[in-house]
């Protein structure tokens, strides 16, 4: 199993260390909120990064969070709804008794449980000791089970050839992916794009932070306001919490 | 009475041998090229999509995995449950159950995202999935079946025979154990969470491979012009028809439970009333063609004693399964995922929606492909190994029956002449 972590490392590295460059370029920090980590520093279990989505602030028909990741990651589409990837969408939910609906973004929910690692054959499905999941690229041979496990839709297999990956993002057909968290923006100090894109709109629906850190935001929002979990029925204990669900 | 079985390659010189051939050959090359180019392309061009993530070639894949279990069924009721009437057939039984593995698995993994990274599944493992659990349990399989069939075949082998059957048997209910555990085990999918999946592809797999195992048998024997018994034949097609009810009890109780509980009492509704093609292929396919008209058939007094009869019987139990399968795997992932369980929703990556699904050429070809490639394996094995008695006949297995069934530790090497250890005390009692 050595080889898996020794290439794991090197997939991960790779990532941190293409972070590292765009960390000096200028970039719009808004929220600082994680240290930045050296390359061949190790995800420390000491944290575990998690996003709260206050839905009662996310505007319905508002989609920057899913603009941004798209640039940040590069999952543009080819126009095919059915086969384009989809790291993060927009969900209306609408209760039929009261007609009461809400909008929200919907991504891989970094479970501390997640069934997509579980199946997954070969352990390219993998969670990082700080709680993101991730998909190594280099071991994944798109058997799509992970796809057939996770309960949020999630995870989206890339049908077609991919042109010019971004090199912290490493995207290849015939692979599955899904939401990293921006662990390259993560690892360097950084917050994820969608959580930047909505603070700019003006919204501030989505708070990143260390579920571990009882100093943090997100901690403390959690502590003052409670937040949910989709299908918490499924015990998966999702990274991703909600405020204002039901 | 001293019966002699003695087995024989068939001669494959006929026009209709190469006929077949022919045909095998080309329907393998065409699903080598169908893979090819879902491979090139990327699997935009095939009716998959990120909603319906296993598609036609899923349906092939498991139907032939699950049948491959099943078809060494023969072989088991000879050696581990002691009827030596069967015993002749067990090679047959081992070879096809090798074949229809191996046509399941190359239709599985070429499918595959990044196929050329099959090395990868066979050297990176996480033990805690069941997927990588069945690359041990398909790949044990077939050696194990490779060893009985050494014990079936080798003077050497022959007294290990009854051990190597039983290890066989054991490892082919573990192995459709996990084939129906990889659904059974989806928790977040509302059609599959269920632990009835296992037991219910064992039987599955009992009339399916029986079904298969038939449609070979009748014309190995009919097209070379070897006696085949119609007492044998109808000893065969009896238990088809018993496993088929046994399959139809299953997904009633299956299906019944499933209803009681609430939660999947919408999903229940979807697959039973509401869903459209699923609804149509499972009521009219797997359960109209694939479980109550062979039930006729076999059991009917006149049809179910001729021939062409029995074999339609059977290969309507494969398009059953084949729609069983398409309902389960298909129809499964086409009704939406619950997210927020009371609540409606919609999104622009199909929630709340059924997803739609239509099989591709490209997907029907490689499906296609994996069964002509067992197939093609069964038609050269038979003209390349001694695997088909020479004669099939009446008196001479009812011998072999009788033989087995009054010895009492002398008189083996009745059935020793078949090939097979049957040491006969105790084992046919
Ligand atoms: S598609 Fe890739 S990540 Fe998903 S289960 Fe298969 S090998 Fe693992």
């Amino acid at each position: 199993m050595s080889g898996t972590d020794t290439s794991r490392r090197r997939f991960l590295a790779g990532g941190a260390a293409a972070a590292a460059g765009l960390l000096v370029a200028p970039g719009v920090m808004l929220l600082p909120v994680a240290r930045a980590r050296a390359p061949e520093e190790p995800a420390s279990e000491a944290q575990r990064w998690g996003l709260l989505i206050d839905t009662t602030r996310c505007a319905d028909g508002c989609d920057a969070c899913v603009r941004a990741c798209k640039t940040e990651n590069g999952w543009e589409g080819h126009g095919r709804p059915a086969t384009d990837p989809q790291w993060i969408r927009k969900v209306k939910v609408r209760d039929p008794r009261t007609g009461h609906t809400q909008s929200l973004p919907l991504m891989c929910q970094h479970c501390r449980k997640p069934p997509c690692v579980d199946v997954c054959p070969t352990g390219a499905s993998m969670r990082r000791a700080d709680g993101i999941v991730l998909v190594d690229k280099h071991i994944c041979i798109g058997c799509r089970y992970c796809m057939m496990a996770c309960p949020y839709k999630a995870r989206s297999f890339v049908h077609e050839d991919v042109h010019d990956p971004k090199p912290h993002a490493p995207r290849g057909k015939g692979t599955v992916e899904s939401c990293t968290l921006c662990v390259h923006r993560v690892d360097a100090g950084r917050v994820p794009a969608c959580v930047e894109a909505c603070a700019a709109e003006g919204n501030g629906a989505i708070v990143f932070g260390d579920l571990k850190d009882p100093r943090s935001e997100i901690s403390q929002r959690l502590a003052r306001y409670g937040g949910e979990e989709i299908r918490a029925d499924l015990g998966l204990d999702t990274g991703v919490r909600y405020l204002g669900l039901s | 009475m001293k019966p002699h079985v003695h087995f024989r390659e068939i001669e494959g010189r006929s026009p209709g041998y190469w006929a077949l051939f022919g045909l095998f050959g080309i329907l393998v090359l065409a699903g080598l090229a169908a893979a090819h180019y879902m491979e090139t392309e990327g699997h935009w061009v095939t009716g998959m999509s990120n909603q319906i993530v296993w598609g036609t070639p899923h349906v092939f894949a498991v139907f032939l995995i699950v049948a491959a279990s099943g078809a060494l069924n023969v072989a088991s009721i000879a050696s581990v449950f002691g009827k030596a009437r069967y015993k002749p057939l067990a090679r047959l039984s081992a070879v096809l159950a090798v074949a229809l593995l191996a046509g399941g698995l190359a239709v599985l993994v070429l499918d595959l995202g990044r196929p050329d990274r099959l090395i990868v599944a066979m050297t990176y493992y996480n033990f805690k999935s069941i997927f990588a659990w069945n690359i041990f349990l398909y790949t044990g399989f077939m050696a194990i079946v490779a060893i009985y069939l050494w014990t079936m075949m080798d003077r050497m082998g022959r007294p290990y025979g009854k051990a190597a059957g039983l290890a066989a048997f054991i490892w082919r209910l573990i192995l459709t154990t996990g084939t129906g555990s990889i659904f059974g085990w989806l928790v977040a999918r509302q059609a599959y969470d269920a632990a009835i999946m296992a037991p219910m592809f064992i039987v599955f797999s009992f009339a399916y491979g029986l079904a298969v195992f038939l449609l070979v048998l009748l014309p190995a024997y009919g097209w070379t012009g070897r006696p085949l018994g119609a007492e044998l034949l109808r000893r065969l097609k009896n238990l088809l028809g018993v496993f088929v009810a046994a399959s139809l009890y299953f997904v009633a109780v299956y299906h019944l439970t499933n209803l009681y509980a609430a939660e999947h009492g919408s999903v229940e509704r979807f697959i039973l009333l509401e869903g459209g093609v699923y609804t149509r292929v499972f009521w009219i396919v797997q359960i109209l063609l694939g479980g109550i008209a062979p039930l006729v058939i076999v059991f009917h007094p006149k049809l179910g004693t001729r021939r062409a009869w029995i074999a339609t019987a059977a290969a309507l139990v494969v398009i059953g399964g084949l729609g069983q399968m398409y309902v389960t795997i298909i129809g499964g992932q086409a009704y939406p995922l619950v997210l927020f369980p009371g609540k409606e929703v919609s999104s622009t990556f199909f929630d709340g929606v059924v997803a739609e699904y239509a099989p591709s050429l490209p997907e029907i070809a490689l499906g296609v492909g994996g069964i002509a490639i067992a197939l093609l394996a069964v038609l050269l094995a038979i003209r390349v190994l001694p695997l088909l008695p020479e004669r099939l006949d009446d008196p001479l297995v009812e011998a072999q029956a009788a033989a087995a069934g009054e010895g009492s530790g002398g008189r083996t090497e009745a059935a020793a002449g078949s090939g097979e250890a049957a040491p006969a005390s105790g084992t046919a009692g």
